[in-house]
């Protein structure tokens, strides 16, 4: 035990590495591994054809059998190397397959049709991208639609939500009026309503409200959140009111000091909360699958579990979606990392 | 976009400014407060309120009006067992196995993630090379979506997945892991440590960072032996920061449903449907809607996540005294 921890707790080994440092890198490349490998593989699989996806057990990168374009055949054939017989080591394309025998000719001789059993051909194969998979998203799925709806329901709802906290932050921070404690309380307060307590009330004002199966009705609920009051009225504090008073003294009106130089002050707050909201809104899962449940509104969230739900999985198409979904918030995260870093330490949400 | 936005301000302006002639600079708060309050009230205070109608009253009508009263009949049927430790004996069985499936997750859940975010937020606190790249290592998987995590392990675990590739390899053999009760939920169990665990980390670790460096080196002088120093100092001066990530773990972890519905769908049978799916299932489901029940149920996890929160509460405001 002592041991065990000697080396979880050992600062640097003076000059060359301790025993206790290999071990400490083992374990974070075992967890690059854990960590990346897993996303790795699913891009790579979407890249694979059916066939090979198939396969098992499978292999690591993709590959597809190279294919030639042949004098007098409309579609591009097959390429085997000869395994057996007079032919072998030459290259051959197939142009039929049936019964165990194939028909192939030699790619510079198309007229001679030479018959022979298949198992002396072996596929040739080289490592290949396979499109199709995220080219047919486009031909067979409502893919767009389902883009769509989940941008147009990021990015209202991140607008609306950064309008309205930090209203109500600039109020709370830079204001003396009676109340002020209780509404605090309140927001306090709604800390302890999860929306996941209280889903059948809410779908119900959803309803009256007439926005069932409509996307205001996963951005408006979800619009106004206590952590993002809190994150930005901390902030807004901290930006001295001798400005507000200048301004005040120039005529601006409130409003105007909110918007020309709270709000630009705030800059850095905004940003944290505006990051974390396109994350939670990009995800979001629950209440969307109980608001929207015709297909046409579907997020790409509902549309990914409900193609994984059908008795036959199309594991291509899928696949490809899943890469397609992850990827805003990845491009996200490799360009904005240090602020999602602060912005979820700092809330405690995420 | 901020040329649709400037316009949008002006023209709020105008009706701001004459309010702030009406009202005054002060009362002008309230206008400032009134969406954000308005939405609170409306998506959040009303529901807590209607909820306990919906608990209260039967049928599966979603108007309160068509609803009639039965007064603490959906929880007498939520209630109604012989042995509350035997689903079976349960008439809402579902609701039990829920229950007991949830108790379960949370404690496996939330042990081994916070035991793994503490052994990683300490390596990675260690004077290792390439810090920020493991650490963000270990923090991407919270960004992805439940649905996506859900799918990757699939992918990976499914029958001809990688996984029983690398297992026929190794001679060990492979096996339908979803299909087996314990196993879909020891591995929904794994995918929601592997998903969230980074994000405890980071908190872990900005506690870690937040222990004074001279602490250490009088330790140091003093020849106290690493396991001494690690209970001494490190764990003492951590606790807060444990506490924090334990209640909010546990918020998290009760309120489990996004990537194990998508990734078990609850099954085999009930082997993964948890708390929240049950309420999901009862009330927006199933045919007849159950709100009723659905309602019932959310009371009683809004009661257990009231007192976590409660805690939480309380350990920041501590943390922030001392």
């Amino acid at each position: 035990m002592s041991r065990i921890f000697s080396f979880l707790t050992a600062t640097r080994g003076k000059g060359r590495l301790h025993w206790t440092d290999w071990v400490s890198y083992g374990y974070l490349l075992f967890g690059v591994l854990l960590m990346f490998g897993p996303v790795v593989w699913l891009v790579l699989s979407s890249f694979k054809t059916p066939n090979e996806l198939d396969r098992f057990p499978p292999r690591f990168l993709p590959y597809a059998q190279d294919v030639a374009e042949v004098e007098g055949f409309e579609e591009p054939l097959l390429l085997f190397t000869v395994t057996e017989g007079d032919l072998a080591g030459q290259i051959v394309a197939q142009t039929r397959r049936a019964a165990g025998r194939a028909e192939v000719v030699l790619p510079d001789d198309p007229e001679n049709r030479i018959r022979m059993p298949a198992a002396n051909l072996e596929a040739i194969e080289g490592i290949a991208f396979a499109t199709e998979n995220y080219t047919s998203l486009f031909e067979r799925f409502n893919f767009l639609r389902f883009f769509w709806n989940s941008t147009f329901i990021t990015v209202m709802a991140t607008l609306i939500m950064l309008l309205v906290n930090s209203m109500a932050a600039f109020a709370l921070s830079k204001y003396q009026f009676r109340g002020r404690t209780a509404v605090l309380l309140m927001v306090v307060g709604t800390l302890m309503i999860p929306q996941t307590v209280v889903l059948v009330p809410l779908f119900l004002i959803t309803f009256e409200l007439g926005m069932l199966n409509s996307l205001w009705g996963v951005i408006i609920p979800g619009a106004a959140t206590p952590t993002g009051v809190f994150l930005l009225r901390q902030y807004m504090i901290t930006i001295p009111d001798e400005i507000l008073d200048a301004a005040r003294m120039d005529k601006a009106s409130e409003w105007k000091i909110f918007w020309r130089i709270i709000i630009p002050l705030s800059a850095p707050a905004i940003a944290v909360l505006a990051i974390l909201a396109i994350m939670w809104r990009w995800n979001d899962f629950l209440w969307p699958l109980i608001v929207l449940t015709r297909s046409e509104n579907f997020t790409l969230q509902l549309a990914l579990n409900s193609f994984q739900g059908e008795l036959q999985t199309d594991w291509p198409s899928l696949l490809a979606m899943t890469v397609l979904t992850l990827l805003p918030i990845a491009a996200v995260f490799m360009f904005l990392q240090k602020y999602i870093a602060t912005g979820i330490a700092s809330t405690g949400g995420k | 976009m901020l040329s649709i936005i400037s316009p949008l301000m002006r023209l709020i302006e105008i009706p701001m400014l004459a309010l702030q002639r009406l009202l005054g600079i002060n009362r002008l708060a309230w206008v400032f407060l009134l969406p954000n309050l308005v939405l609170f009230g409306l998506f959040a205070f009303l529901p807590v309120i209607l909820n306990f109608f919906y608990a209260t009253s039967g049928s599966d009508n979603v108007m309160l009006a068509d609803r009639p009263y039965v007064g603490a009949r959906n929880f007498v049927t939520l209630m109604d067992c012989s042995s509350y430790l035997d689903p079976n004996t349960c008439r809402e069985d579902k609701f039990w196995r829920a229950v007991w499936n949830t108790s379960w997750f949370v404690t496996l859940q939330v042990g081994f993630m916070v035991g793994f975010s503490l052994l990683t937020a300490i390596i990675l606190n260690r004077d290792i090379r390439a810090r920020g790249f493991f650490r963000s290592v270990f923090f991407f998987p919270v960004l992805l979506s439940p649905v996506v995590v859900a799918l990757i392990w699939k992918w990976i675990l499914q029958r001809e997945g990688v996984m029983n590739a690398f297992l026929d390899w190794t001679g060990i053999g492979g096996y339908n892991w979803l299909v087996d009760a314990q196993w879909a939920f020891t591995w929904s169990v794994f995918i929601s440590v592997w998903a969230h665990m980074g994000f405890y980390t980071l908190i872990l670790l900005a506690g870690l960072q937040a222990i004074p460096r001279d602490v250490y080196e009088a330790a140091t002088m003093d020849r106290a032996s690493p396991w001494r120093t690690f209970r001494r100092i490190t764990l003492p001066l951590l606790s807060p920061t444990m506490l924090v990530v334990l209640v909010l773990a546990l918020i998290k972890g009760v309120q489990t449903f996004d990537e194990i519905y998508a990734f078990t769908g609850g099954g085999p049978g009930t082997a993964t449907t948890f708390i929240i799916q049950y309420i999901y299932e009862e009330g927006f489901a199933g045919a007849p809607r159950l709100f009723g029940l659905a309602a019932a149920a959310s009371l009683m996890v809004a009661i257990v996540l009231l007192i976590l929160t409660l805690i939480q509460l309380w350990v920041n405001r501590r943390n922030a005294d001392g």
